[in-house]
């Protein structure tokens, strides 16, 4: 009786802890729709090394600044076992471009998800662009490294320290990364309702 | 005749001048050195861009004068997020055109990473966001302030003294 008391109030306390994920923590799990009209699982990338996730969206003005520089990350990371998986946390109520058809005509060669059911809240994400890097532990996925993508967004020729590159070799050569959390600016998420 | 009329045109000028609306450059450490905390006077620091909606939609609510009803002296400081190439192009006309005459300032910085965390180690750099400062305090919002939200920071922050 008492085992299923305390297992209750375990449950009742992992439904309410819904708080943002920090570096070391498991990274939530996802299943959203994609721009092809198929579901896409966080569990779908296991054989994966880890995943660039990318809180995104098209409006942003700072998203618009990052948006080549994620689809080169892609480009050079798929093969090397990190995709990209970008996810759209905005209702296109605010904005009519963030819409779903309007993230079809993007056309990205990773995977655009729409988020409709607040997986950004589950992450702790707050705006657009927001990073977390995430790594395989074997079982699970483990957030590595949250933040910014290089230092310089208004332009790309100036950047010095790529932070999420850095994150990335770092994982792949088994050590901590240097930075393991930057902040950006951003647009602040308009989430679904 | 003719010099009255110059004259008159050179005053013409000088007033219309007054109301073109001035951006100071300043980078983030000159913006808080520019925080005079010995004073009584209270800062209302509002960080925003012309790119960005939510901003824009809470920009009236910091007006000084209407603020200094709640508080004087008071200093509102409206600290544009907009991109460099886009000053001449895109603020300055904004600001003439919506009558701001409030401080704008322009922050001179390229990575978030270095001063984000100086404004308030809270903020996870998304705009709007609003930081105050009052003799030794300071408070901090991230995210959309009304009218009634952001005098009762006001309130709130003058009775932490």
């Amino acid at each position: 009786m008492k085992t299923i008391y305390l297992t209750m109030v375990l449950v009742a306390l992992s439904l309410v802890s819904t708080a943002q994920v920090k570096v070391g923590d498991n990274a939530p799990d996802f299943k959203l729709l994609n721009t092809d009209g198929e579901m896409v699982a966080l569990s779908d990338y296991n054989k994966e090394d880890g995943v660039i996730l990318v809180f995104t969206c098209n409006h942003c003005p700072y998203a618009k600044l990052y948006e080549q520089r994620i689809i080169d990350l892609n480009k050079k990371y798929k093969s090397k076992k990190y995709p990209v998986v970008a996810i759209n946390p905005n209702d296109s109520v605010a904005y009519k471009v963030d819409g779903y058809s309007y993230m079809v005509d993007k056309q990205y060669d990773f995977p655009y998800l729409l988020d409709n059911k607040g997986i950004f809240s589950e992450y702790g994400a707050t705006k657009t662009p927001h990073i977390f890097l995430l790594k395989n532990s074997g079982d699970q996925f483990e957030v590595a490294y949250i933040g910014a993508i290089d230092d310089n967004p208004q332009d790309a020729s100036e950047v010095k320290e790529k932070y999420l590159e850095l994150a990335i070799q770092s994982l792949m050569e088994g050590k901590t990364p240097k930075y393991t959390s930057t902040k950006a600016i951003g647009c602040s998420i308009k989430p679904f309702k | 005749m003719k010099t009255a009329f110059f004259i008159i045109l050179f005053n013409l000028s000088f007033v219309l001048s007054l109301h073109a609306q001035e951006v100071t450059v300043l980078n983030s450490n000159q913006l808080l050195e520019s925080v005079d905390t010995s004073s009584d006077t209270l800062y209302v620091v509002n960080f925003w861009a012309t790119w960005c909606a939510p901003c824009v939609e809470e920009l009236p609510i910091f007006n000084s004068k209407e603020l200094s009803k709640a508080y004087k002296p008071i200093k509102v400081v409206l600290v544009s997020l907009d991109f460099k190439t886009q000053i001449d192009s895109k603020l300055k006309p904004f600001l003439q055109k919506k009558d701001i005459t409030e401080k704008v300032v322009w922050l001179n910085e390229s990575n978030p990473n270095n001063w984000v965390d100086k404004i308030d180690p809270s903020w996870s750099g998304a705009i709007p966001a609003t930081k105050m400062y009052y003799k030794n305090q300071q408070t901090f919002h991230e995210g959309e302030l009304t009218h009634d939200k952001l005098k009762e920071k006001i309130q709130f922050i003058l009775s932490m003294n």
